[in-house]
């Protein structure tokens, strides 16, 4: 459950991070440059193509895709209704278009390998205060923990569905908050125990996907 | 001013929660290669342990490692002990089983291939090879706590202190711990409530409401300790 | 920061994502089921203050951009991020930000109904600010359009301001973290 990344060696998965993270945030700049049905349809085309050589499994690129498919029905029919169905089929293939490729860009890269580049981006903003390694730290940390609570959040939920509570946020959120605040004692501890200096601090080591 | 021993010295140190007093003016010198530390809930054992590597700074009196006091250098007392906690899930701090052995290592500033190799014998040794690139979170207790162990031991500290270790863990991995345990070569400071783990050291420091009520060896001490719990 | 700060801020960005394990409820006479999660947005204000807090979201909305499934129903990814619904995940750190700075400045009279208005206003209205234009740009609607399809949140986002102020007021007797 670390990340939705689809292991596999196409050309799709062996581009680097960088590049791939530059190309869909300059391509989702530039779509909403461009108008016209026939270019987007093309780009829609050009994105298949992509897909195709990533070897993705469909599955895993409709689960993702799903929640927003939902919300292009009504887009389109507001369109439709509203103003006009050609401006209905061109938002309609622009955001198909976005949310592909944000989709393969996601599926075909290493958690990891995003959380480095990020580190990277963040090392220019080191002047203005931002430390990228304890953010790289941070991250890390983040992804540990997300278990852990989640384990801590089923638990006080089955607790309180035995005593009738599991309708009360409140009987969930507080338990599940003063746990929290009690374990940042002994993980703060335990990552000093260690030798942490929060000043100075080598990045991170990660080999995970 | 005393000559720098190798060994543990805590010296007439009191230490407060608030209002209550957990540790009252306690004195101990630690230079023996197994001490155990039993004593009831409550008892101040755990904050004595927390004490030893600068987790907590004494309110009264001074704690020096090696000769090193834990208010003057801190960084350099938790590089000569290494601590492990009750409960490893609140110990193991990256997603990835090798990530974590590392990270001790990274905080050392070791070239990238000394880390590698330190890692690498660490994993061999307590047998976590076969896990190295599993998630954290999927181990079973006793593994997350050999885990817990092996990032501490990769550091080699000159102490190890260990607050509990077996306490949340079932008949056969606290069996499995207190091998590895057996097995360390450095001084070991153990902090427990079974006293079965103590049998073979050297010396046992009894606590009871914030002072030593009893030390010496296993026989005497832990004879002590009963006749007081009973 | 130190490390306890760095250790809150990561575990309220997880907290956030753990609360995507408690089920939506659904209230009488509401539109829309509640999604328990973005809840995490006002507590992580409420409790941390401005800067730890908005630190924690954007911890939170880095890992879903990256990829990681942390949102209700498992979703996560740029496509999240760049989809119709992108602003309203985006606003979350500057949200959780107002918050902690409203609470801050009324620490040392703080009660349920300031920490509701606090929460309204970062945890609410700072999210509708960033979250409408930006649905409305994606989906090429008119900002009143986008306005009306927004409102059936509102009944449940006001039952989430309310619930966090309460979990926070509790909290904050025994772990008082914004000045102890």
């Amino acid at each position: 459950m670390l990340s939705l990344y689809v292991p596999g060696d196409s050309i799709v998965h062996r581009l680097p991070a960088g590049p791939k993270l530059l190309a869909l945030f300059a391509a989702s700049t530039a779509l909403f440059a461009v108008s016209g049905i026939p270019i987007h349809a093309a780009e829609l085309l050009a994105v298949a193509g992509l897909f195709r050589a990533a070897r993705l499994p469909w599955r895993d690129t409709l689960h993702q895709l799903r929640p927003a498919l939902i919300f292009l029905v009504p887009i389109f029919l507001f369109h439709a209704f509203v103003t006009d169905w050609r401006l209905g089929i061109e938002t309609v293939l622009r955001i198909l278009v976005l949310l592909l490729l944000a989709v393969l860009v996601t599926l075909t890269t290493k958690l990891s390998d995003m959380i480095d580049v990020l580190e990277r981006a963040l090392r220019p903003l080191r002047h203005v205060g931002v430390n990228p390694s304890k953010a790289g730290m941070m991250l890390s940390m983040v992804i540990r923990f997300i278990p852990l609570m989640t384990r801590e959040a089923r638990e006080i939920l089955e607790a309180q569905r035995a005593r009738g509570l599991d309708r009360s946020a409140l009987a969930l959120l507080v338990p599940l908050l003063i746990k929290t605040l009690k374990m940042a004692g002994d993980l703060s501890d335990a990552i000093e125990a260690r030798g942490y200096d929060p000043e100075t601090v080598a990045p991170v080591w990660r080999r995970w996907g | 001013m005393r000559i720098a021993h190798a060994m543990i010295e805590v010296s007439n140190v009191s230490h407060r929660y608030g209002a209550h007093e957990v540790l009252k003016a306690v004195n101990l010198r630690i230079g023996e290669r197994r001490v155990g530390i039993i004593g009831a809930n409550g008892s101040g054992k755990s904050t004595f342990a927390r004490l030893l590597n600068g987790l907590l700074i004494p309110d009264e009196g001074s704690v020096t490692v090696d000769g090193i006091d834990t208010r003057e250098d801190v960084k350099a007392v938790r590089r000569r002990v290494g601590f492990v906690f009750q409960n490893p899930d609140n110990q193991i701090v990256f997603p990835i089983v090798e990530e974590d052995v590392a990270f001790g290592l990274r905080n050392l500033k070791l070239p990238k291939d000394e880390v590698a190799r330190r890692v690498d014998a660490v994993l061999e040794r307590y047998r976590l090879e076969r896990l190295r690139d599993h998630a954290t979170h999927l181990l079973s207790g006793g593994e997350k706590q050999m885990l817990a162990i092996s990032a501490v031991l990769v550091m080699e500290p000159r102490y190890v202190v260990l607050d509990e270790p077996m306490t949340l863990l079932d008949l056969r991995n606290k069996k499995l711990v207190l091998e590895i345990i057996r097995g360390i070569e450095q001084p070991v400071v153990l902090v427990t409530h079974d006293l079965d783990h103590l049998r073979d050291f050297d010396r046992i420091v009894v606590f009871d409401e914030g002072g030593v009520m009893a030390d010496g060896p296993p026989e005497t001490a832990i004879r002590e300790y009963v006749r007081a719990m009973a | 920061m130190t490390t306890r700060d760095m250790t809150f801020v990561a575990l309220f960005a997880a907290l956030t994502a753990a609360c995507a394990v408690f089920p939506p409820f659904q209230p009488p006479f509401v539109p829309a089921p509640i999604v328990v999660q973005n809840i995490g947005v006002m507590l992580a204000g409420s409790i941390l203050g401005a800067r730890r807090g908005s630190l924690a979201m954007a911890l939170f909305v880095v890992l879903v951009a990256v990829g990681m499934p942390l949102l209700t129903g498992w979703r996560g990814g740029f496509g999240v991020i760049l989809g119709p619904t992108g602003g309203f995940i985006l606003s979350w750190v500057p949200a959780a930000f107002v918050v902690g700075w409203l609470v801050e400045r009324g620490w040392s009279r703080l009660g349920f109904w300031n920490l509701l208005v606090f929460n309204v206003i970062g945890g609410i209205s700072v999210v509708y600010l960033i979250g409408i234009p930006w649905l409305a740009a994606v989906a090429n609607m008119e900002l009143g359009k986008a306005v009306k399809v927004s409102t059936i949140f509102i009944p449940g986002d006001l039952a989430k301001a309310a619930i966090a102020s309460f979990a926070a007021l509790i909290v904050k007797r025994s772990y008082p973290l914004i000045r102890a």
